[in-house]
């Protein structure tokens, strides 16, 4: 459990701005990509990563190290940014996003970058492979923890709710979903498209202890961070309400940034808007 | 054959609208994709007859077989990979064995999805569909050809799997053009070789089959549109006259579409045969046609092979 000083959080905050101008640049040089859900989930990995995450960039593959696994695979630019800035791959790579010959895919894939625990990109997998990892951290006796990102959007796949239950079913206190609680969808708003309402009552419901957070606010997510680890006997779900496109004013709650990326006029206004000097 | 690319996309939402205007028992589900497979302009023109069922494909396959077997002419779309590869028991059962009216129109097939991967490059799609009892495999190559399926498809009752690509194409097909099922093109006649293809690698495969011709290699050119039935008579009464045969495919190699046919010919007329596609590696990231390039089916890596092969003889 970490101390939250306000010197750590302003470190956080400065880490993603950072990782705002990465997602920017990278999809922009890319010419694809999805900038919209990248964004949501800048606050949710850089707490984690610089501050509750036990893992070694050094090692990869240390049996020790807590898990975390992106399911909702698309946003890939936002973990690659975090994964260099931990240096566990040169920060040169991340401008060769979804190129041949770039082990930078648009979709997460753990054969070609160091420090990614699961391939992913078809929506719902991810949760399932966390859970296996979650199963074995119990089954040898390490207390590792597994983490794993869903999209508000991606828990309207039915795996989604097989892995609920069985995660509580075989009482996988070590296994923390978050949510990225942004309210669109590839077609829209969630309520509009498919209605997964109400959201917290059915994890309950499922077994597991739910925490709500202000998804992009450093304070509540690693207070909520500490709180999941005195957990017992269930999963829990920490419900990160956050904003689509965060970050850049033109991009929030716009949903045209779901999988388009900017164009290099776009590029040039978001960097200015993230105090880059261009 | 022009040089206007136009999206297969938006073919298919033009043929849809048409069939609702028509139609009262034409149902179209879409899985938060109907943006991109474009079926959101069906919804906009018929909202009751629209069902966005969400990031749920097996629940939509299975539902679109339950309003099939209510009468309903069903359209269900979503990408190819998730289509096949995500909803399979359901397609399978719900659709196939049930000889549900459903048309599975899936859009993005093959490694010219692009830049999203691995996880979204459907490579194994049409094996998948066409080991599949009562399952027709259709693949379109370039806007008419899929206006006129679509249209052709619902006609004809029971299961369908048509395969769009994300890429628009260059036309191919005149307007008005008729597709039979179980039919193909003979697009370009040649006397030394016969080249089969489908979907995206049918432009490839012209323009290589013309750089051919410029050093002295005369090749044949048949769209194999209907993959399952496959137009057995067509591509016999070719190779008995070329005796050789290449397949191109926008796929594995295994089970697709070069598949179908070393079936048919080591059956009935056995004889050399090399099928170029994706050989039995998940593909990268990358521009489209980089990715044919950087896999040799484009149009020169095409030629080369051709070339190649028939160098042997
Ligand atoms: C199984 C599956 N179906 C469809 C898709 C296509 N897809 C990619 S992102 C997306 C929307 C995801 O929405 P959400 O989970 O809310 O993500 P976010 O809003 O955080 O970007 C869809 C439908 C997919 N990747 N996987
Ligand atoms: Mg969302």
């Amino acid at each position: 459990m970490s101390e939250i000083t306000k010197d750590l959080v302003q470190n956080l905050e400065s880490i993603a701005k950072q990782v705002r101008r990465d997602i920017i640049k990278m999809t922009g040089i890319a010419g694809s990509g999805h900038p919209g859900g990248s964004l949501s989930a800048v606050e949710i990995l850089v707490s984690l990563y610089f501050a509750r995450l036990k893992h070694n960039p050094m090692d990869p593959h240390w049996p020790e190290r807590d898990r975390f696994v992106l399911s909702k695979g698309h946003a890939a630019p936002a973990l690659y940014s975090v994964l260099s800035l931990c240096g566990y791959f040169p920060r040169d790579e991340l401008w060769t996003l979804r190129k041949v010959g770039s082990r930078l895919q648009g979709h997460p894939s753990r054969l070609d970058t160091p420090g990614v625990e699961a391939s992913a990109g078809s929506l719902g997998i991810g949760f399932a492979i966390a859970q296996g990892m979650a199963m074995a951290g119990k089954l040898d006796r390490k207390d590792y923890r597994v983490f794993v990102l869903l999209g508000d959007g991606e828990i309207q796949e039915g795996m989604v709710w097989e892995v609920a239950m069985s995660a509580s079913n075989y009482h996988l206190d070590n296994f923390t979903a978050i949510l990225d609680y942004n309210g669109l969808q590839l077609d829209g708003f969630i309520h509009d498209v498919m209605s997964p309402f109400p959201i917290a009552s059915k994890w309950r419901a499922f077994g597991w202890e739910v925490f709500e957070v202000d998804g992009h606010d450093f304070y509540q997510l690693l207070e909520a961070f500490n709180e999941v680890e005195r957990v017992r006997e269930s999963p829990s779900i920490i419900i990160a309400h956050t904003v689509k496109g965060k970050g850049i004013s033109f991009m929030e709650n716009n949903n045209e940034f779901h999988g388009k990326a900017p164009t290099p006029e776009q590029v040039k206004l978001a960097l200015m808007e993230l105090g880059e000097v261009v | 054959m022009g040089v206007t690319k136009r999206s297969p996309r938006e073919a298919y939402a033009k043929a849809l609208i048409k069939l609702g205007e028509e139609r009262n028992d034409v149902v179209v589900l879409d899985a938060d994709l109907s943006t991109s497979t474009q079926t959101a302009k069906f919804g906009a023109r018929f909202p009751d007859r629209f069902f966005n069922m969400g990031i749920a494909e097996a629940n939509m396959m299975a539902t679109a077989s339950g309003l099939a077997l209510s009468g309903k002419t069903v359209f269900a779309s979503t990408f190819a990979v998730f289509a096949t590869s995500r909803a399979y028991d359901q397609v399978r059962v719900a659709v196939a064995y049930a000889m549900a009216n459903v048309k599975i129109v899936a859009t993005h097939g093959g490694v010219t999805v692009g830049e999203d991967g691995a996880t979204h490059h459907a490579i194994e799609d049409i094996a998948l569909m066409r080991v599949m009892p009562n399952m027709r495999v259709l693949a379109s190559c370039d806007y008419e050809s899929t206006y006129n399926l679509v249209l052709r498809i619902a006609e004809e009752s029971g299961p369908f799997y048509l395969r769009l690509t994300r890429v628009s194409l260059p036309d191919i097909y005149p307007q008005g053009e008729r597709f039979e099922i179980g039919g193909g093109k003979l697009l370009k006649e040649g006397r030394d070789v016969t080249i089969i293809a489908e979907g995206p690698l049918v432009h490839e495969v012209l323009t290589a089959a013309s750089m051919l011709e410029n050093i002295g290699i005369s090749a044949e050119v048949i769209d194999s549109y209907s993959i399952k039935p496959l137009p057995e008579e067509l591509i016999l009464d070719s190779v008995s006259k070329t005796k050789k045969v290449i397949t191109a495919e926008d796929h594995s190699i295994i089970g697709g579409l070069g598949g179908a046919v070393a079936e048919l010919l080591s059956e009935k007329m056995p004889c050399p045969l090399k099928r170029l596609g994706v050989r039995d590696t998940f593909c990268c990231s990358g521009e489209a046609y980089a990715l044919l390039r950087h896999l040799g089916l484009d149009s020169e890596g095409i030629a080369r092979e051709v070339k190649n092969f028939l160098d042997k003889f």
